[in-house]
């Protein structure tokens, strides 16, 4: 197979999706798998039924920190259709992390945290095996364990790695101290945010079916090919013997990047039994034992000479994870690049905590660290008597403030301007209280939004079939964000052929291997594969119809050039292949690459009870080419849904004796519903990124939730005159600043 | 979930002999509240009796203008119908404020009523709780305890009563009608079905075993406006962290009836006739729903994490006593 390689050392002076006449990438074209969703025939992990299929429940540990000593299966054993109950030393603790074919923590005697996986047990049904886990009985030792990060921020230390240099463990210039005496305006205060659950709509599923000594798996992974090498590991495995399919995700956010212990529990138990295995998380279990935004206390100290412009940005973080794990969360992210200012400190530092595995959830870092900076940007601009905004347009870089690196592209500037525009920022005041609606006190808040955008190595293939038909390769995953659909795009557009003539397959590791879902990534890194493998083939193309490739248009199915028009068809032969290799290079670490956005919003806050309603929204983003408009701006709107959940209700709760997760179903873990949101306005900026990769686009994915959260808490503020910087921000904090009862009634 | 044998019942004789015959075993119906615990292995029944084949599910107006609902009428029906939302408005609030619409059309009248606290450790096998395994302590006491009750509570148990259908019921006076296993009609108060933890919070209610409820009777609805005001954390499907059910009949700008409930503070629908009888013969104001307040909250006990359910009480009342006389000094 012929590779096409396409490395960014250089940028793009144009790419060839500027030259498709009618082009739909950038339309708001509806997913391509919607039927299939909404028919049923979209078959996820869990809907696999091969025959002699058994099923498999987990049993976890009841106890927060200590060992298991002994476990009695013999009730379970005699319960009906019960085969087996299973524990075996490569089960996995702690699920996987994003990168690496490394085994995650294995083992089912020590408990680290409360609810984690010590077992299996197997039975002809899943009623069956549920009850028969319910029958396992256990002995154990318990020890004492951490499990209040902030009490026990004392013995917070450095993280060990900096996650292939991507978390900036510390950063420092000038001198923060120094500059903490001049400011003529301080902000110095302590942020708290909670664990967070990723609470996709689809839980952790496998079902392992082995055969001639290979072992493939139906499971819901994001990243498969990175999975399949954890699995491989774990088992022992050489990851040829190995095959996962994902071809459809029913959310990830992160949660479903590393192995999870479903899927090595299942792969264990087919092998011992000799028959397929599926085993599904139960809601509660993929609370408690597959992973879990960390929690952070961070200190934010910014200070401002008196003209408004930043003299000092320093974001301490501390953040809590299982001993041994190298994740953490790296709150500062945005707090290197977003702001001027000379004197600058970024830390990280990490409590081990004995609660459920710290992983990456949707903008690891950024989601919560803009939270912070964006709230104490606002207290410094009111401290300056500064409008928010005029504050931060006072403080934008020309180049990168730490590094002085230039960014590839930078639209802050225009979408904090365009966005005040479209949602009428200018009638607010800036008072707090000011602006009453019977007995809803108004506010108006807002924030900046920025996300790195990465770039990683990705394949895919792309294949012409002799009757026209085009089709799409690659170990990529949907994750519902609409990959099927903007891989077809792009190939629609560069090969000129109908939508309906491209099949797009995703999520099979037998397949090239992608860059997955994760990281704003995924559609930049395939959609990039596929067009290294496109310009591939319309070389291929033009070369068979005798004409130079920079003369040709391929439309309609239709090679035209000067004095040639051929169908593609006769072009073809029995088809033509190539494989589409996107890596990165230098243009990637040259400049800067960050999405950027600005977030505006109108919150009510009842005067009586101090319940909160996210009245109105508007958001501006830019972030290179849009692929389709129609899911990048989904992408956005489920991002700013989020970034208001983290502010007004999300909290994974972890019991303060034990660090069990208390609140473990979605009636009690509180995402925000359909009543709680309110129309979202979103618009997307035109704007092209040469730097970035040969689409021009960049990461939009994890860009909604970055700053959301601040802006709604911003408007909190507007509204009450009340600052909450311990998130969630229920109404039981707010409830001491609230007007006292004779006026908060009064509806006049 | 465990094992359990499954009897579908024809009539009401036929549920009511087969829970004699098996007193351990369960009544269904919508089984939305049943399932989940089962499947958690909290509740364990050796055997479930389908009551969904009875002829419980009309609702006729009694002679006396009252409402007679049948324990099957699924909660959708209840809130949507007619006569609820003409004279008892505060009842379809409060259903509508509940749940989700999933779980409001297969709901029925009879199962709300007994549905169990939500309490997080209730519900996990692997924490103690009384309520759910008898003496092995309590771990909402010194946990994480925000949603808890505040009134009515016992060292053994703060769990609070999730429903908001049976607060609007127990401000409306609403009586309960079952059949006892010998096939007797008896008729209690809707306070009288259920029970506060003491040091038995493992018994919710006052049913004898396979007694079984056939129908919630409403009187008359009061003169005067309802009103029914939930306080949650996020806009729909949540529980109640406080809310109040209330029917207040002003004349000659003078309160001459009053009738209120309070949810989420409380092992049941909390009712505080003193409290009541203070807004009796007085004009409205706030100092007079101050001392309304006051006397609701007077034994009202924090634990800490659910201590500002006592503000949002108050507050919550007071608004809503404002709300039912219109502006008041």
């Amino acid at each position: 197979m012929t590779e096409a390689i396409v490395k960014m050392d250089t940028p793009f002076a144009d790419s060839l999706l500027d030259r498709v006449p009618a082009p739909l990438v950038g339309t708001e074209l509806p997913r391509i798998d919607g039927p299939r969703k909404v028919t049923g025939t979209a078959r996820y992990a869990a809907e696999h039924f091969p025959d002699g299929l058994v099923h498999g429940v987990l049993l976890r540990a009841p106890f927060g920190c200590g060992r298991i000593t002994k476990v009695d299966p013999a009730e379970a054993l005699a319960m009906p259709g019960v085969l087996a109950v299973i524990r075996d030393e490569r089960m996995v603790r702690n699920g996987g992390g994003f990168a690496g074919a490394a085994a995650p923590v294995q083992g089912v005697e020590e408990v680290a945290y409360f609810g984690q996986p010590i077992g299996l047990v197997v039975a002809d049904s899943l009623e069956r095996a549920r009850a028969a886990a319910l029958c396992v009985r256990l002995t154990f030792e318990t020890a004492p364990g951490v499990f209040d990060m902030v009490a026990s921020r004392e013995t917070a230390l450095p993280p060990t790695d900096d996650i292939f240099g991507l978390f900036l463990i510390h950063t420092e210039q000038g001198d923060v101290a120094h500059a903490a005496s001049e400011a003529s305006a301080l902000v110095d205060a302590v942020w708290q945010t909670p664990s967070q659950s990723h609470a996709a709509m689809e839980p952790h599923a496998s079902v392992a079916i082995w055969q001639d000594g290979q072992l493939t798996l139906h499971g819901s992974y994001q990243s498969p090919v990175v999975t399949r090498d954890q699995l491989a590991t774990v088992m022992g495995l050489e990851p040829t013997q190995v095959r996962i399919l994902s071809p459809f995700v029913g959310g990830g956010f992160g949660g479903k990047l590393g192995v999870m212990p479903e899927a090595v529990a299942a792969a264990i138990a087919a092998q011992q039994l000799g028959r397929p295995v599926k085993v599904v998380m139960t809601r509660q279990q993929v609370f408690e034992m597959t992973g879990r935004r960390p929690m952070t206390y961070q200190r934010l100290r910014l200070g401002a000479d008196a003209a408004g412009q930043l003299t000092l940005v320093q974001h301490d973080t501390i953040t809590d994870q299982l001993t041994g794990e190298v994740f953490f969360e790296p709150a500062g992210l945005a707090t290197h690049l977003l702001y001027a200012g000379a004197n600058r400190q970024v830390d990280h530092k990490v409590v081990r905590t004995n609660k459920l595995l710290g992983v990456s959830m949707r903008a690891p870092g950024e989601a919560v660290g803009q939270l912070a900076l964006e709230c104490a940007m606002d207290e410094l601009a009111e401290a300056l008597n500064l409008d928010p905004i005029e504050f931060r347009l006072r403080n934008e870089p020309e180049r990168h403030p730490e590094t002085g690196v230039p960014f590839s592209s930078r639209a802050l500037v225009a979408c904090l301007k365009q966005g005040a525009a479209r949602f009428g920022w200018p009638t607010r005041s800036r008072d707090p209280g000011a602006f009453r609606d019977g007995e809803w006190l108004v506010g108006y808040g807002m924030s900046s939004a920025a996300r790195g955008n990465l770039f990683g190595p990705s394949r895919a293939r792309v294949r012409i079939e002799g009757d026209g038909r085009v089709t799409v390769e690659t170990e990529m995953t949907d994750i519902g964000t609409g990959t099927y659909t903007i891989l077809a795009q792009i190939v629609a557009d560069l090969l000129g052929v109908e939508l309906a003539q491209v099949d797009v397959r995703l999520g099979d590791t037998d397949d090239p291997a992608s860059a997955g879902s994760g990281g704003s990534w995924g559609a930049t890194t395939s959609g990039s594969a596929v067009y290294a493998a496109c310009s591939e083939l319309r070389v291929r193309l033009a070369a068979a119809a005798g004409a130079p490739v920079d003369a040709i248009t391929l439309a309609g199915g239709v090679l035209t050039a000067p004095g040639i028009r051929r169908p593609i068809t006769d072009l073809v032969g029995n088809g033509l292949a190539v494989e589409g290799v996107a890596q990165p290079g230098e243009s990637n670490t040259r400049l800067n690459q960050t999405s950027y956005g600005a977030h505006f919003c109108e919150v009510r806050v009842h005067a009586v009870t101090g319940e909160m309603r996210v009245a109105r929204w508007s958001s501006v983003f830019a972030a290179g080419r849009i692929l389709n408009l129609k899911t990048a701006t989904s992408q956005a709107i489920g991002g700013i849904v989020l970034g208001i959940g983290g502010a007004l209700t999300e909290e994974l709760i972890h019991d303060p004796r034990s660090g069990k997760v208390v609140n473990r179903d979605l009636g009690e873990y509180h995402v925000a519903v359909h009543a709680d949101i309110p129309a979202i306005d979103v618009h997307f900026l035109e704007e092209r990124d040469s730097v970035a990769n040969p689409l021009l686009a960049k990461g939009v994915g994890e860009l909604g939730v970055c700053g959301a959260g601040a802006a709604v808490a911003n408007a909190v503020y507007n509204a009450t005159g009340v600052r909450v910087r311990e998130f969630p921000i229920t109404l039981d904090k707010l409830l001491h600043g609230l007007p006292p009862l004779t006026s908060a009634t009064s509806r006049t | 979930m465990m094992p359990f044998e499954y009897l579908r019942a024809g009539n009401e004789a036929d549920a009511l002999q087969a829970a004699a015959d098996r007193p351990d075993a369960r009544f269904i119906a919508g089984g939305t509240n049943l399932l989940d615990l089962m499947k958690l292995g909290i509740e364990r029944p050796p055997q479930l009796i389908d009551i969904g084949g009875l002829d419980l599910r009309t609702m006729a107006e009694t002679p006396d203008g009252g409402l007679r609902i049948g324990a099957l009428v699924t909660n959708a029906e209840l809130a949507a119908h007619p006569l609820v939302r003409a004279r008892y408005p505060l009842l379809s609030q409060a259903i509508l404020a509940g749940a989700s619409g999933q779980l409001r059309n297969k709901a029925t009248t009879g199962g709300n009523l007994l549905q169990r606290t939500r309490c997080y450790y209730f519900y996990d096998p692997a924490s103690p709780c009384n309520k759910r395994e008898p003496g092995t302590g309590c771990a909402a006491i010194g946990g994480f305890n925000r949603i808890m009750a505040i009134l009515g509570t016992s060292a053994h148990c703060i769990a609070s009563h999730p429903s908001d259908m049976a607060v609007a019921m127990r401000a409306l006076d609403a009586r309960v009608e079952t059949r006892q296993r010998d096939g007797q009609m008896e008729v209690r108060a809707l306070d009288a079905l259920y029970r506060l933890p003491g040091e038995t919070p493992h018994i919710d209610h006052t049913l004898a075993p396979g007694e079984l409820i056939t129908a919630v009777v409403l009187p008359a609805p009061l003169n005067g406006r309802q009103r029914y005001r939930k306080v949650r954390d996020r806009a729909s499907y949540a529980f109640a962290l406080v809310s109040v059910a209330a029917t207040l009949a002003v004349e000659d700008g003078m309160i001459v009836q009053a009738a209120m409930a309070f949810g989420g503070v409380a092992p049941m629908p909390w009712r505080d006739r003193t409290a009541e009888a203070l807004l009796i013969g007085q004009t409205p104001s706030q100092a007079l729903f101050e001392r309304c307040a006051d006397a609701v909250t007077a034994e009202a006990q924090g634990q800490g994490g659910n201590d500002f359910k006592i503000t949002l009480l108050r507050r919550t009342l007071a608004a809503c006593l404002t709300d039912l006389t219109g502006n008041v000094p």
